[in-house]
């Protein structure tokens, strides 16, 4: 094995050039596991710790610019208003260290349907910047996850930021596990309001072979919105819309029966969480939007 | 490959290194620092965290390679990490957290202090009067299979108690 240590973005994209199998590794939480019990044994380890500016985030006039090594702990502490559905979710993984070493990047290079990441990221939408000596390329987030642990990456790429329009409205993440901390989603939910657009969009976790959204539920719940003049009016929307959209989260799913959870539950614990998220945020734009008191915290 | 870093700032050496090894296997089996434990190797029990450059981290998870150059903080070095950092202790004395880990009784086989001492030595470091939310949180990572974390519990409020009424003494 041999371990490359690129100082610069330039030189690891010319050494995973020359070395197409190279494996990068940057806080490792991902690859370190694989390599201590011998599930990989890559020719190259290609080491992006030493490149600084992959750990940095730029807060533009729409958007954030997230470095692809941004560990978790950074976006929770430095993001919660420009991404608050990621922030929440970042605050699920794993446990502290983890979180201070873990990242976006590393989440989207695993691409496991499981990877709390993605969720909020198909919930926002944005694109994924990858690089090779090739040139840059934009890769939207709903096209880069293209199976069960395989990403849109080339075997030359790496993925150097992730762009995401900053929050223009309430954003949610829920996760089902058995505890609150070091847990792998039996299954997670992400929702994002957009009032600017008067549209929604969710990510589904864990419930089928990729991360992914749920389309007709957005359809539904978008038309829902705007045929009662609801982002307008900013009342409370009936049991039945909440209802209806729940129903067609689930159906979204793809689910397996695992040690985790059965594919029933799966499919039940996304409607709920759809449901609820909807409430959260719901009840958040209405205290935003409107100065309504906005009730408690519960489905 | 060789990999040099500073380990409880002592700069520290080691050859013939594997390119696929861990920190945590190069502290333990080549810097003859066996504090960090190994015990799953897979980033979820803790007891091999040690501070890279200031942050916490699972030293198994660190690929040996990427702490070249860099600074490391295990339980070793921990009461003389901490001394220099409050100014206060004399050499040869145990860090506050160490301390209070005793006297709370909050170790039983002891496999898992190790690592527990340097994550809740951190939390105290950021934050000296922690809710008992906050060293919930702060311990999440840490796994311990005998003390029903009670104590432990009880450990961080103490050393953090005795840190406030310290500070507080000097009229800090
Ligand atoms: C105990 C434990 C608990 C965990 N819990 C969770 C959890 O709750 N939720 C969750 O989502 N994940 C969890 N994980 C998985 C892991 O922490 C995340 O997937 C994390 O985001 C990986 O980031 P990293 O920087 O450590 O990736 P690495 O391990 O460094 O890399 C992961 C993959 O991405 C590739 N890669 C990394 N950076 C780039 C780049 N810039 N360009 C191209 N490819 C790249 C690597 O080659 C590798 O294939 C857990 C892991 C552990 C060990
Ligand atoms: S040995 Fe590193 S976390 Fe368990
Ligand atoms: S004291 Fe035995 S594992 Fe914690």
């Amino acid at each position: 094995m041999d371990f490359l240590r690129p100082a610069s973005w330039e030189e690891a994209l010319a050494a995973k050039a020359e070395h197409p199998t190279a494996v990068p590794i940057a806080g490792g939480t991902d690859v370190m596991v694989e390599i201590n019990f011998d599930h990989r044994r890559p020719a190259y380890l290609l080491d992006l710790n030493r490149i600084g500016d992959l750990a940095e985030w730029e807060v533009g006039e729409r958007t954030v610019r997230l470095g692809a090594s941004v560990p978790y702990t950074r976006i929770m502490e430095n993001l919660r208003t420009e991404l608050p559905g990621l922030a929440l979710a970042a605050h699920t993984v794993a446990s502290p260290q983890i979180r201070n070493r873990g990242g976006v990047g590393g989440n989207l290079g695993t691409a496991s349907p499981a990877g709390d990441a993605h969720p909020p990221l198909l919930a926002t939408g944005g694109a994924v910047e990858a690089e090779s000596v090739r040139g840059v390329r934009m890769i939207p987030v709903d096209d880069f996850y293209v199976g069960v642990k395989r990403n849109a990456l080339a075997p030359d790429e790496l993925i150097r930021a992730v762009h995401l329009p900053k929050a223009d409205g309430p954003q949610q993440f829920s996760k089902v596990g058995t505890r609150n901390a070091m847990v792998i989603a039996v299954c997670a939910f992400a929702l994002a309001l957009h009032p600017e657009t008067r549209t929604v969009r969710t990510g589904i976790g864990s419930a089928a072979p990729t991360p992914v959204r749920a389309r007709a539920a957005e359809e539904f719940l978008t038309a829902a919105l705007a045929d009662g003049g609801f982002w307008e009016s900013g009342h409370p929307l009936p049991p039945s819309v909440a209802r209806q959209f729940a129903q067609l989260a689930a159906g979204a799913c793809n689910p397996i029966d695992d040690v985790r959870g059965s594919a029933r539950y799966r499919r039940h614990a996304v409607g709920v969480m759809a449901r609820r998220t909807l409430g959260w945020t719901w009840e958040s734009y209405r205290g935003r939007a409107h100065g309504s008191q906005g009730g408690a915290q519960c489905a | 490959m060789r990999v040099t870093c500073t380990v409880n700032g002592r700069e520290q050496r080691a050859d013939d290194v594997w390119e696929g090894e861990s920190l945590l296997y190069v502290l333990r089996e080549r810097m003859g620092l066996p504090g960090a434990k190994n015990a799953c190797e897979q980033g979820e029990c803790g007891s091999c965290t040690v501070r890279l450059d200031g942050v916490p981290v699972c030293a198994c998870l660190v690929a040996a390679g990427q702490a070249e150059g860099r600074d490391v903080v295990t339980v070793e070095g921990l009461a003389d990490f901490a001394r220099q950092r409050d100014g206060s202790g004399e050499p040869g004395e145990l860090a506050p957290v160490q301390r209070a880990f005793i006297d709370a009784g909050a170790i039983q086989c002891g496999f898992c202090t190790p690592g527990l001492l340097v994550a809740a030595d951190e939390l105290l470091e950021r934050n000296d009067s922690p809710s008992d939310a906050d060293i919930r949180e702060a311990l999440s990572g840490n796994l311990c299979r005998c003390t029903g974390y009670e104590k432990i519990l009880d450990a961080v409020r103490l050393a953090a108690a005795r840190g406030t009424a310290r500070t507080t003494g000097q009229g800090a």
